[in-house]
């Protein structure tokens, strides 16, 4: 530590670290654009100029080491002066077109230049103008003549996303951001560069225009999306909200939130929303009263409780759901007497038995410091945007990150072993690591794993894991959407156990964790797969639109036309109004107050930003009346805080130590074409599928039916081929794309697009056929079979 | 398509640097295409950077910021005048104004039959020779006057 003289304030600091970090120490303000504490150190913008005492000229404070005794003057005549003079030169160029700028109101130039300019400027000759470039659905780049070359937009893709795609090219008066030749930026990040940007040349093409800064409120809030619970604030105008911003939270999200939080937004105001409850009359739906509405619905479920039993009534909920709702949801099925109640929609096996929920295993900020990893089974770009960044800033400080996946998407960072197979031996090769590290460790073999032959892969991964002091071993969706998920989880446990590591679950959405704490898994009922197997008289479905949120769409459908009744509680009209009975809309994440927990186990609640549009409602209140109405005893909340307290009460820990699994590693099976599913992270939920603008980025692309080159060949395929690809009795007609990162045998097919809703289950054996037949492959039958046998 | 030439020169400039570190070879694989091509296109900046593993728009800063590449075809000669201030003083307006007249072309422009290419250039670093310009940046040219400019492209002609 050394000591320094800011204005006349003694601040210790550390040795190496810059004069600007001190002037943050002491609390002193230093006037800056370029700088920015989480990119590098550029310096360019000259902003930050002070005078330091026996300096001959003005030094920049944030490229300028703090040394020991160093006195510091940042409002000096000198410092000043300086700071005058790089405010002019900026403000040469820079257009005076604040009135009509969107950053207007928000910006670091306009308040400095209040501090630090001029009146009027002394330069009368041209100024120079830049052309705005196309780079994408979500920045506009209209007023590229506004742009100061911070860099700050450039350092971010190259540090933060991981992938440089703005770039400065040319030199002095002539420099311009641009991506490469008009190139879209598709970074799943990219947003953050609006905020970084600290004048309007980067804006926000969604907001552009809809608000001015000072008129818009200001509503704290947490992402309903993935399970980091990003802390938003929802900014408001006219009840209605018009953007999303990050709201700083060092331990979760840093200062960064995803696109998909950013931009989601846009589907709160979508057309698409139900504003008015809903009866299915003679095959017409007619708007009704919510009393109405209620009454129907529960006099529906008295009767089928009452001629079927309790246990034909099911209840499906998204994880993206409160964790109000969820309880609610549970309690009143099992006020009802069913057990049937399951928010775990894209999960196929739900033998994994955790001692509590499964969570992260550690804080998320703990994953910078983590030396190696081993991610198993993870689109982890695309679903956990910002957990990879961390993961990313890790390795760049040194960790080594080992993957085991069907796919080798780019993760945009070095990996150090990459072991890409196709899920069904994605066991194995956890058997085989495991095994690896037995040796390592020259300790028994036992006998499950006797059989298992290491490949090299396994040993590298193994020696990777084993060098390091703190390890982490994550599992992904993937992992915990596949068929052997409690044997992969099992396996990665004891792979964590024997390098000392941290064993965490990636949850997949919002409230992945807080589903387990409201107990809206079944006991002894039956889970989200048996209740479609089994096809049950009434279901009630929260949030959940059945061909894209579950694990098998086409028998999701298939159990949801058999129904007697189906309840679609949901913020959108969607294909419930083709099966269910009774449309009630309930409201979104901005529009009720409630709590999600995130991964790592905090407990987040938020308050509705905006009034429910039309008549839609909390599903908390909703759910609370339709208890009361069917006289369930403990429905009388009077606000969702009672809710929460009474669900942490008694909600489990959080504990991801397996019980019980026998390794059983001969059930593998496999086959000739495996599908390997991911959900793309724009249609990820009922929220996100209706904002206009990501719907148009190239992550929103229709799916296709991707297949390694080699893969193509032996099928006789070329790309663009249009073929049908079959699951048993389900079948769509998909074009053909050609993907040299995934394995062989494999075809990489997206689910919760509607082009993908009529197949079936995200894993297992797939058939291609090409022309029009609609005939089916002789195993069709055979495996069908197998789905129920898996039950 | 990198020609198998410029791949086999970029491959023994790679040889310089560390495995991890073949970035460092841009400014040389520009400067290999532009010989081969005399200009350098985006399409040939990416395929530099899908060579060297590098983002495209990171090439293209490099082949933007540096003066000597040409980013448009800039003709069979491209001869590039010296304007900074040793040469001015000692008549490179002259030299710009006489080129421009017989060749017929600005400044950044090429001849109608692509045989010359008009450019501004920065200080050479050979004041003593004021005014100068050089020819595809690789001859020097200095001391011009009229004649031997005459005389310069009356060589070139024939080439």
């Amino acid at each position: 530590m050394i000591n320094i003289e800011i204005d006349g304030k003694l601040v210790e600091t550390e040795r190496g670290s810059t004069v600007m970090d001190a002037a943050h120490k002491a609390g002193v303000y230093i006037p800056h654009f370029c700088y920015h504490k989480k990119l590098s150190i550029a310096a360019n913008c000259r902003m930050c100029l002070v005078e330091v005492e026996k300096a001959p000229k003005p030094l920049p404070a944030c490229a300028t080491p703090a040394a020991d005794g160093m006195k510091v003057h940042t409002h000096s005549e000198m410092a000043v002066k300086a700071q005058k003079g790089v405010m002019e030169f900026l403000l040469i160029n820079h257009p005076l077109d604040c009135p009509i700028c969107d950053q207007g109101g928000e910006c670091q130039l306009q308040d400095l230049a209040m501090g630090y300019g001029g009146g009027a400027s002394r330069y009368e000759e041209e100024k120079r103008m830049v052309s705005p470039k196309e780079i994408g659905e979500l920045i506009s780049t209209m007023e590229m003549s506004r742009c100061i070359q911070c860099t700050r937009c450039v350092r971010f893709g190259q540090e933060i996303a991981g992938q440089m795609e703005l770039g400065m090219a040319n030199r002095s008066e002539h420099a311009e951001i641009m991506s490469f030749v008009n190139s879209a930026v598709d970074s799943e990040l990219s947003g953050n560069m609006i905020d970084l940007c600290p004048v309007g040349a980067l804006t926000s093409k969604p907001f552009r225009y809809t608000a001015r800064s000072w008129e818009l409120s200001r509503r704290r809030s947490v992402s309903p999306h993935d399970g980091l619970g990003s802390n938003l604030a929802v900014h408001v105008k006219d009840n209605r909200v018009c953007r999303v911003v990050p709201v700083e939270n060092e331990a979760i999200n840093e200062c960064w939130i995803s696109d998909k939080d950013r931009f989601s937004y846009e589907g709160l105001n979508s057309p698409e929303r139900l504003t008015r409850p809903m009866i299915r009359q003679d095959n017409k739906w007619i708007e009704v009263e919510w009393a109405a509405a209620l009454e129907y619905v529960a006099n529906g479920l008295r009767q089928i409780k009452d001629s079927a039993g309790a246990d034909h009534i099911a209840a499906l909920a998204t994880p993206h759901s409160t964790l109000e709702e969820l309880y609610l949801l549970q309690k009143l099925m099992r006020g009802m007497g069913s057990d049937n109640v399951d928010f775990r929609l894209r999960q196929s096996d739900f033998n994994l038995a955790t001692k509590g929920a499964p969570w992260l295993g550690m804080p998320i900020a703990e994953l910078n410091s983590c030396d190696r990893f081993l991610i198993v089974g993870s689109f982890l770009r695309k679903d956990q945007p910002l957990i990879a960044q961390r993961i990313r800033m890790a390795v760049k400080a040194g960790a080594k990150a080992n993957v085991l996946h069907a796919a080798d998407d780019d993760l945009l960072m070095p990996v150090a072993n990459k072991a890409i197979v196709q899920p069904s031996k994605m066991a194995d090769m956890l058997a085989q690591i495991l095994k690896a590290l037995v040796m390592r460790k020259e300790a028994v073999v036992p006998s499950e794993l006797q059989q298992v032959e290491i490949s090299d892969v396994a040993q590298a991964i193994a020696a990777s894991l084993s060098s390091g002091e703190r390890a982490a071993v994550l599992l992904g969706n993937l992992a915990q959407q596949h068929p052997q998920a409690t044997l992969l989880a099992s396996l990665s446990n004891q792979i964590a156990e024997l390098c000392g590591a941290k064993f965490g679950f990636l949850g997949e959405a919002a409230n992945s964790v807080g589903g387990h704490m409201a107990r809206a898994i079944p006991e002894s009922g039956m889970n989200a797969m048996q209740m479609l197997e089994k096809p049950r008289k009434a279901y009630l479905l929260l949030n959940v639109e059945p061909e894209l949120d579950m694990h098998d769409p086409n028998l999701a459908m298939s159990a949801m036309k058999q129904a007697d009744m189906v309840v679609a509680m949901s913020a959108y009209k969607h294909h419930a109004s083709e099966y269910a009975d009774v449309m009630l809309p309930i409201a979104p994440f901005t529009e009720t107050s409630g709590t999600f927990v995130n991964n790592e186990g905090t407990v987040q609640g938020f308050k509705g930003a905006v009034k429910p549009l039309g008549d839609a409602r909390p599903a908390w209140k909703v759910l609370r009346v339709l208890g009361n109405m069917l006289d369930i005893p403990g429905f009388d909340y009077d606000n969702s805080e009672a809710i929460r307290d009474e669900v942490l009460g008694f909600a489990c820990k959080l504990d991801n130590r397996t019980e019980g699994v026998v390794l059983n590693l001969n059930g593998a099976g496999g086959s000739a074409l495996e599908r390997v599913t991911d959900v793309p992270i724009y249609f990820s939920d009922a929220l996100v599928r209706r904002a206009e603008a990501l719907q148009k980025t190239g992550d929103a692309a229709t799916p296709t039916a991707r297949m390694h080159g080699a893969e193509l060949q032996r099928l006789g395929l070329k790309p663009g081929d249009v073929v049908r690809v079959v699951q048993g009795s389900a079948s769509a007609k998909l074009s053909v794309k050609r993907d040299d990162r995934l394995p062989s045998g494999v075809v990489r097919i997206a689910a919760a697009h509607a082009a993908t809703a009529g197949l079936g289950a995200m894993f297992g054996e797939i058939e291609i056929t090409t022309g029009d037949s609609t005939k089916l492959p002789e195993n069709a039958s055979r495996v069908a079979g197998q789905t129920v046998e898996r039950a | 398509m990198l020609s198998a030439t410029v791949q086999e020169q970029i491959n023994r400039e790679l040889k310089k640097y560390p495995a991890d570190q073949k970035q460092s070879a841009v400014m040389s694989a520009l400067r290999f295409v532009q010989d081969e091509k005399g200009w350098i296109s985006t399409d040939d900046m990416g395929d530099i950077a899908s060579y060297l593993g590098m983002p495209g728009i990171a090439v293209m800063e490099v082949a933007t910021f540096y003066h000597m590449y040409n980013l448009k075809p800039m003709g069979k000669h491209t001869i590039t005048v010296c304007t900074n201030l040793s040469c001015t003083l000692c008549g490179a307006e002259d030299t710009v104004a006489y080129l421009s007249s017989k060749l017929g072309i600005g400044m950044g422009e090429v001849t109608a039959d692509g045989k010359y290419g008009l450019r501004e250039g920065e200080c050479m670093g050979a004041c003593k020779d004021a005014p100068l310009f050089t020819i595809n940046n690789r001859k020097l040219c200095g001391r011009l006057t009229h004649e031997k400019i005459d005389q310069i492209l009356a060589e070139l002609d024939k080439s």
